[in-house]
């Protein structure tokens, strides 16, 4: 019989059927229903496995805070775990599946935890596995992730878009319940700019759960004439389906749109969920309230849940969770459930209220002074007991039992700046916190307003008077009568009893567990949480929060707000990955940049290579060449015979002006440059404050007040934004102007003994040594296009960088092959740039690690001790500059076929390689076929006196070792006689 | 969070990089001192001695993705509340700096 347990009424769609299907077997439902209410009307109780003891369990809620009935939803690519059934909307074909049992739900071996639980006690991580110690990783770590495992992915990449959106306006309102409306209605019409979030896909929050009138129509009925009236005005925008997640700075909230949760398959071009940054000038919490339960024995059967949740799951989805229930209750609002349920037609067997006096419920069997002391019933429930006022003992048969202890506003978002929530004993609960996130203030159920009257008027109130703040003029909207019942609640937590009685359903912390962490002396609740681990994972504590932390009162004798309270987090539900991640996955994760010679050099069939962001070329393969060395070997060896070019582009260029500017340089640089000749280029190094080096490169002085700096290709942003502050927060008068032009130039790099006759062919100058010496830099033109010419070198040869407006670097990079054509000219990438630049012994990124100095690499002397540099002082403090340290030595093996691996550390023959006797370490090896060995350079203690000397390399991670000698960096013509050739 | 740019108006931090300390624009002339240890005194002063404070505090911040102003801001550490912004070069000349 299909939907057994449907009843009439509630607000979904009977015209249409669904089907669905939950650990394989099929069901129907109609639209309008969750998971869990489709799978309740269909008589399935029963939804999952405990965490820790694998006990059976069914929905305790009818909302977000569900801390049982999680699932796994969808196959294959979509397959999604840990998902709440309260909460996921039907759609046809939907599948789902439960989680964390084996074989079967019914049948779930690992549910002989229950029988060892006392073995599992709170804070059983840190006392049963801890002996011993090395079988933590080994053994018990992997024993219990498998059994405490919750859902799985689908180890598939992700077919479906996640978006990342913006919003503005002047009122956010956080759920769509009466207040939230009330305050939606007057903001709207006021034609102020509101946003209103909920995450439910009906927007109404409890007024479709509940059956009071709202003036002549049900409360449904209201709420759906108002969301259509402010469906109507342009100025308010409703997020049905959206869940606010935090409140950041400054009246920033984050909320996550589940845009096609609900759908087999996102529409085209429609995403699964957009990640939502609202920033509004004002917010309105009215997330309603969170009912929570009253702890006895056994009471997490299937079937016995929040009595909210029950009167919910019958007024707004049609469905009878038993056909015979029962209520137990300390509230007024318990009472409800009874009337609601009788009214449906539902034998409600008994109402066990743990107060005495007050009126009785007509026509129901309401027992004053009694208690539930336990339940039955294997995988659901079958009977619960109690014990009278009289402490007579009745078992009384039932399939499903509400529960109520009361009601807790749901404040999560106003604690999330640290603002401690404030208790109330009139409602026995928190309200929110008067410190709470700045702009943000609280109406209805959530601020501790628990009549439908009273959510009404405080939302439209609220809303006015935020208004008000922004100097936008509203007034109160004509609102319906509604109830106003008063808040009748006796404060009880738990019932007395021998056995497990839950606080905290979803981590299976007990009442017992609380008093364990109070007797072991955990008294603060924030111990307390870390050691039961109440109120952590995917429903952080919504409903067991503030019963644990009754207990932990009770036990210490202390009130609610002595012993505290916890506070929380965002996000206020889990978040996918995939939203937060949004389109920066795969080729998006972060911005691709192209070099101008990208085109060419991908005709050229070139292997590239990740720097930063750029892709640069890495070696070009040629017919024939099978491995990566023979391509390298080859350019090397070409271009130190002929003449090679390489695309330098991504070099960081800064154009810096003004009759400052060599100051400026004195300032940033190490070393000296105002005394530079216009026409010339010098190499720089800069140095951070703390004397450490910071960046390196050359810098042309184009004209008088007109230079040209660059930087490495990693850190040319950062030294942009460091002579930035150079520039406005130490020398704020200096006359200089700095721009970035690193894209607005293509830059080739012309090396080799015939660069000039190449170069000659294009540019209209005369280039010779006399004209255009080593050092040299002017502007130029190459066929009448404006272009840089700069004589340096970084691979030791006779070399030119020429740079043209960015546009004209595809067409550069072919008229320069075309002009090498004669001298077999060939393209080099980064490898080989590497390699030349190891054998001419150029420090690079490997040796200016963020630990280097000027004197590591042999460059002390280029600290200028005259002139006021940033870092030149402290450069020179003890440990920097002390005999003995690091200096940077070139490294050969001492068998040639020995190759060298970079990272390995300098140890004296024989001694243990422990690092007390660490000398020091490879930074860059390459193999080197103008040396015909592998190569190094590293940093070695007391360096320059160790050339000649013989040491070991020993990589223990590699695990290799190799004899090295010590030598000068200088691989290729120490004289530097070929690059001023 | 928003920063309030001086010239631009509100601005989302993500805009902005972070240095820290504002204190860092009174960088002093290391050879403005009459020995050498003087001058590495007052520059380690200078760099590393810092306070850390739970309540306003002036920092200065780089509006990288956008004007390429140096700001300094006034925040409470606590609450994140920013109380004031500067442009670091009228806070620089207000403070004696110059060339």
């Amino acid at each position: 019989m299909t939907q057994k347990n449907r009843i009439t009424g509630g607000q979904i769609d009977r015209s249409r059927t669904l089907s669905f299907r939950f650990d394989g077997k099929s069901y129907q439902g109609h639209p309008g229903d969750t998971l869990a209410s489709a799978l309740l009307a269909n008589g399935v109780r029963l939804m999952g496995r405990s965490f820790k003891y694998h006990r059976p369990r069914g929905p305790l809620s009818a909302g977000s805070e569900e801390p049982n009935a999680i699932v796994q939803l969808r196959e294959g690519a979509r397959q999604e775990p840990n998902t709440r059934a309260t909460v996921a909307e039907l759609f046809d074909g939907l599948t789902a599946t439960s989680q964390n049992r084996f074989p079967s739900l019914s049948f779930d071996m690992m549910g002989v935890n229950d029988l060892l639980s006392p073995f599992f006690a709170a804070g059983f991580y840190y006392k049963t596995f801890m002996w011993p110690a090395k079988f933590w990783e080994s053994i018990y770590e992997p024993i219990i992730r498998r059994a405490a495992g919750l859902g799985a992915l689908s180890r598939q990449d992700d077919p479906d878009a996640y978006d990342k959106g913006f919003l503005h306006c002047d009122l956010l309102v956080i759920g769509a319940g009466p207040a939230g409306l009330a305050a939606a209605l007057t903001a709207g019409r006021a034609g102020a700019r509101v946003i209103v979030t909920d995450e439910d896909f009906r927007m109404g929050g409890r007024l479709n759960a509940e059956t009071h009138a709202l003036g002549e129509a049900s409360g449904a009925d209201w709420a759906a004439g108002v969301v259509a009236e402010l469906a109507s005005l342009p100025n308010v925008r409703l997020m049905p389906r959206t869940t606010t997640l935090g409140a950041m700075d400054h009246g920033i909230y984050s909320a996550v749109e589940r845009v096609s949760d609900h759908l087999p398959v996102p529409a085209a071009g429609k995403p699964r969920q957009i990640l939502w940054r609202i920033y509004s000038r004002r917010a309105l919490l009215t997330a309603g309230a969170i009912e929570r339960p009253i702890a006895f024995e056994n009471n997490d059967r299937p079937g016995i849940m929040l009595a909210g949740a029950l009167r919910a799951y019958a007024n707004r989805w049609g469905v009878a969770v038993g056909e015979r229930v029962a209520v137990f209750t300390n509230n007024d609002d318990g009472l409800r459930t009874a009337t609601d349920l009788a009214a449906k037609g539902i034998d409600v067997a008994a109402v066990i209220d743990t107060r005495t006096g007050g009126p009785l419920l007509p026509g129901i069997r309401h027992l004053q002074g009694a208690e539930v002391t336990g339940s039955a019933g294997r995988l659901g429930l079958s009977a619960i007991s109690i014990r009278h006022a009289n402490g007579k003992v009745e078992s009384l048969p039932v399939t499903a039992l509400g529960v109520s202890g009361g009601w807790n506003p749901n404040l999560n978002i106003a604690s999330h700046h640290r603002g401690r929530p404030v208790w109330q004993d009139a409602i026995a609960a928190f309200v929110p916190p008067k410190d709470g996130p700045a702009g943000l203030s609280a109406a209805g159920a959530a601020a501790g307003l628990f009549s439908t009257h009273a959510a009404l008027q405080s939302g439209a109130g609220a809303a006015v008077a935020a208004l008000d703040d922004l100097g936008v003029k509203a007034t109160l909207p004509d609102l319906p009568r509604a109830e106003d019942a008063p808040v009748a609640i006796a404060p009880k937590w738990y019932v007395q009893g021998k056995g497990r009685a839950w606080v905290d359903q979803q981590n299976d912390v007990t009442v017992k567990d609380v008093k364990l962490a109070h007797q072991e002396n955990f008294v603060s609740v924030e111990h307390l949480k870390r050691y039961t681990t109440l109120g952590m994972a995917t429903d952080q504590g919504k409903t067991g929060n503030i019963l644990g932390l009754a207990v932990m009162a009770e036990l210490t004798g202390r009130t609610i707000p002595e012993t505290g309270t916890t506070i929380y987090r965002p996000p206020y539900t889990p978040v996918a990955m995939g939203a937060l991640g949004g389109r920066s996955r795969g080729h998006e994760f972060k911005p691709t940049r192209l070099t101008p010679s990208h085109k060419w050099a991908n005709e050229q069939g070139a292997v590239f290579v990740e720097v930063g962001m750029w892709l640069r070329a890495q070696w070009f393969p040629k017919a024939g060449e099978t491995t990566w060395r023979q391509s390298v070997d080859r350019e090397v060896l070409a271009t130190r015979a002929s003449v090679g070019i390489c695309d330098v582009t991504t070099l960081g260029k800064i154009d810096i002006q003004g009759t400052d500017a060599g100051a400026f340089l004195d300032k940033v640089y190490a070393n000296t440059f105002s005394t530079l000749g216009v026409g010339k280029v010098r190499y720089g190094l800069m140095l951070r404050e703390d004397g450490i080096v910071m960046d390196d490169g050359t810098t042309a002085r184009m004209g008088q007040n007109e230079w040209v700096m660059t930087t490495t290709t990693a850190n040319a942003v950062p030294v942009f934004r460091h002579l930035e502050y150079v520039r406005q927060c130490l020398c704020p008068d200096m006359d200089v102007q700095l721009i970035s032009t690193t894209e607005a130039w293509a830059q080739y790099s012309v090396a080799g003994p015939n660069a000039r006759k190449l170069l000659e062919k294009l540019v209209d100058q005369d280039i010779s040594d006399a004209a255009f010496p080593y050092m040299a830099c002017g502007a130029i033109t190459v066929k009448g296009v404006r272009a840089r010419l700069f004589r340096i070198s970084f691979s030791g040869e006779l070399a030119y960088e020429i740079a043209v407006p960015t546009r004209y670097g595809d067409a550069m990079i072919r008229a320069l092959m075309e002009a090498g054509r004669e001298f077999d000219a060939v393209a080099y990438g980064t490898e080989s740039l590497g390699v030349m630049r190891v054998e001419k012994g150029h420090v690079a990124g490997n040796e200016l690690n963020g630990q280097t100095t000027a004197l590591n690499m042999g460059l002390g002397k280029m600290v200028s001790k005259k002139k006021d540099a940033i870092g030149m002082v402290l450069s020179q403090r003890e440990g920097l500059v002390a005999e003995g340290g690091l200096r940077i030595v070139g490294v050969k093996p001492v068998d040639p076929a020995q190759p060298l691996t970079a990272g390995s550390h300098f140890l004296e023959p024989g001694a243990a390689a422990v690092a007390a006797n660490d000398l020091g370490w490879l930074t860059s090896v390459v193999y080197s076929p103008h040396v015909g060995s592998s190569i190094a350079l590293g940093y070695l203690k007391n360096g320059e006196a160790r050339k000649g000397q013989r040491l070991r390399a020993v990589n223990l991670l590699a695990k290799t070792e190799v004899e090295v000698e010590i030598v000068s960096a200088h691989f290729v013509d120490p004289e530097g006689v070929r690059l001023r050739g | 969070m928003i920063i309030n740019h001086p010239l631009l108006g509100p601005r989302d931090a993500q805009e902005f990089t972070y240095l820290g300390d504002a204190t860092l624009i009174d960088r002093p002339d290391g050879l403005s001192f009459p020995s050498a240890d003087a001058a590495m005194d007052a520059m380690h002063d200078y760099l590393y001695q810092r306070s850390n404070p739970a309540g306003e505090h002036r920092e200065l911040w780089f509006h990288e993705q956008g004007d390429r102003s140096w700001l300094v801001v006034t925040r409470n550490t606590v609450t994140h509340e920013i109380l004031k912004v500067e442009l670091a070069r009228d806070v620089a000349r207000m403070r004696g700096r110059s060339k």
